[in-house]
Parts: C-alpha cells; sequence; structure tokens
C-alpha cells in the first residue's frame, strides 16, 4: 500500500521526501502532546495488573457467567480487553492454544478481539491529544459498548455457527 | 480523569494491602513505569511513520477523494462540525484507515481531528462531537480483522476469516449501543444542569 502511495504521489508530481518529512514533523508534535498522559495511565495499568485485581475480579465473574451459560474462558479476556491489549492477546492465543482457534470458545475470543479496542488507551491518547480533562460520559458509553460486543460474540458465534 | 487515575492506584493499593503482598508493589510501580515509557516509544516510531505516509496521501489529494465517500453518515453523526471544516475532513480520514484496518495509519488523523474538534471549543470539557469520535475509535469498525485471523492461522485454524460476519455484526451492535446511550448520557447531564 505504501508503495503504490509513493507511486500515486510521483504521480502527481508531490514532492515526496519534503511531504514526508513535514509529516513526521506533525507525529513528533503529537507524541510530545501525548506523552504525559499516556505515561500516567500506561504505570496506573500496570500497577493495576500487578496487583492481581483482574484474576481476582474474573474468579468473582465466573460464576454469575456461568449461570447465564457464558463460557467462562471468557471472562478474563473480556475484563482485560478494555486496558491492555497485549494481555487480551496473550489471553486470546492461550484460548488458540487449549481449546483450538475453531472451537466454540476460540471463536467466541476472535470475534471479541476483532470488535474491540483497548477502550482505556484510545480515550486517554484522543482527550490527551485535544487536552480534554472532563471527558464527561465517554468512559461509561465505551465500556458498554464493549460489554456489547463480548455478549454479541457469543449469541453471533452460536447462532450463526453454532 | 484525575478521578479515574486515583482510583486505578487506590484500587491496586488496597488489593496488595488485602494479599499481603505490598513489600512488592513499590518495585512493581518502577517496572510500570520503565514498561510505559518503551511502549511510548514504540508506537511513537510507528506514529511518526504513519503520520509521514499521510502526509503524502494529503499533498497528492487521495484524503479528499476518499472522505468526500464518507461524508453522507458522518454529517449525520457530528451535526455540529461543519462538513467543509478540517476536522471533518480528518474525522472522514480517520474512519476510512480505521475500515481498512490501518489502525496505525488512523491514529495519527484521529489525533488531528481531536485537535481540530479543540480548536473550535472552549474549555477542558468534552464536547458531544469529541464524545462521538472517541467512541467511534474504542469501538473496532474494520472491514477485515488482519490481525486475529493471522493469529488464528498461525494457530492452525482452518478457516481464519470465518468468524468475518460475526465480527461485522457484532462491532456494529457494540458502536450502535455505545453511541446511543452517550446520547442518552448527553441529554440526561443536559437535563441535570
Amino acid at each position: 500500500m505504501t508503495v503504490a502511495l509513493c507511486i500515486y504521489a510521483l504521480m502527481c508530481r508531490v514532492d515526496i521526501f519534503q511531504s514526508f518529512v513535514e509529516g513526521v514533523k506533525d507525529g513528533i508534535t503529537t507524541v510530545k502532546l501525548i506523552a504525559p498522559t499516556m505515561i500516567a495511565l500506561l504505570i496506573a495499568v500496570g500497577t493495576l495488573k500487578a496487583s492481581g485485581v483482574f484474576d481476582r475480579l474474573a474468579e468473582m465473574v465466573r460464576p454469575a457467567a456461568e449461570a447465564v451459560g457464558f463460557p467462562a474462558e471468557l471472562v478474563p479476556m473480556g475484563l482485560l480487553r478494555p486496558v491492555s491489549g497485549s494481555g487480551a492477546t496473550a489471553l486470546l492465543t492461550g484460548i488458540y492454544e487449549n481449546n483450538g482457534p475453531d472451537s466454540f470458545v476460540g471463536r467466541c475470543a476472535s470475534v471479541i478481539a476483532g470488535s474491540t479496542e483497548t477502550t482505556f488507551y484510545a480515550v486517554t491518547m484522543y482527550y490527551g491529544a485535544a487536552g480534554i480533562k472532563k471527558i464527561r460520559h465517554t468512559l461509561i458509553s465505551a465500556l458498554l459498548a464493549d460489554f456489547t460486543a463480548i455478549v454479541m460474540s457469543v449469541v453471533t458465534v452460536g447462532w450463526l455457527m453454532g | 480523569m484525575s478521578y479515574l487515575f486515583a482510583g486505578m492506584i487506590a484500587a491496586s493499593f488496597f488489593f496488595s494491602l488485602c494479599t499481603g503482598s505490598l513489600g512488592m508493589m513499590g518495585t512493581l510501580l518502577m517496572d510500570s513505569a520503565g514498561e510505559a515509557i518503551e511502549l511510548l516509544l514504540s508506537i511513537s516510531g510507528m506514529l511518526c511513520m504513519w503520520s509521514g505516509f499521510m502526509r503524502v496521501a494529503q499533498d497528492c489529494g487521495l484524503i479528499e477523494k476518499l472522505s468526500r465517500l464518507a461524508a453522507p453518515i458522518l454529517r449525520r453523526l457530528y451535526p455540529d462540525v461543519d462538513s467543509d471544516s478540517k476536522a471533518f475532513h480528518y474525522i472522514s480520514m480517520n474512519l476510512s484507515a480505521n475500515l481498512l484496518g490501518l489502525g496505525n495509519a488512523a491514529t495519527p488523523m484521529g489525533l488531528n481531528a481531536m485537535k481540530e474538534l479543540k480548536s473550535h471549543h472552549i474549555g477542558e470539557k468534552a464536547s458531544d462531537s469529541m464524545v462521538t469520535f472517541v467512541l467511534m475509535n474504542t469501538a473496532s469498525i474494520q472491514l477485515i480483522p488482519t490481525t486475529v485471523a493471522a493469529l488464528r492461522k498461525n494457530y492452525g485454524s482452518r478457516e481464519p476469516f470465518d468468524i468475518l460476519v460475526c465480527v461485522w455484526l457484532t462491532s456494529i451492535t457494540a458502536l450502535a449501543v455505545g453511541l446511543f446511550s452517550s446520547k442518552l448520557f448527553g441529554r440526561w447531564s443536559q437535563r441535570t444542569r
């Protein structure tokens, strides 16, 4: 894709190198803008993960999930997904290893991974760039969307591929 | 934002206190600070590279063409953003890149969109458009989930893309719930004010 872009730009007689360098300059400004908020959040998430809160939460939610027929293997992933992208990917590959990527649980986990983002990370980054401190109802709505995605993954996989 | 930060730190502190692993907290804090910088550096490289390519695309007019395609839908979602403004352009560029699965390319454009939205807005409070925009970026809307498919293939899936329809349905429902709830919350907060 990047090659096609460069060829197209050359055809339009754009000074690619100059443009690219200008863009990188913008990029560096953006990095400077988001760095402080990002570091703060990453530290908070890191300590939260290290303290084991997520493991305990997963244990607490598990019985309720099982009661409504929700696969227990997905609980830790659902909890970690909005907070840590790499953590959720680690859990995803763990599910692939244990249950196989074509199993029911494997498919649900894939759908969750494909239809959600690392919510906290995106929220901090975008508001950090704009210098917004009061984010109003953004987080609640975003987490509601994530929760919907987790429920819907089981519903759609069960319905279309069951 | 402050409440969120304080809440997360406090929660981990109390939890460590309960499990008796408080001694480890200090070292863990240091570790995560180091990791934070590492992650930031790695995304900075990506960000700069894609900002560069996007600037090239912008200078040869490609972005203009793409954003004109998305305009009709976006005008409804962002009623208070002028469809000729820079912010609107960045929003539609961000959307197109997200749809194509170019998450790394979408980020710099999204950040520009936020900066533009902010420049038309006074105060530290997020505007409705900003909330909508962030929500569209926290719900992943991509036509082809390449990363997941690659992972599935790695682990021996016979058809890595057989989840495609499920992913579409799930993302659309999730996004709809997010946007709808945000409308409700927005209206509610206006009434209480």
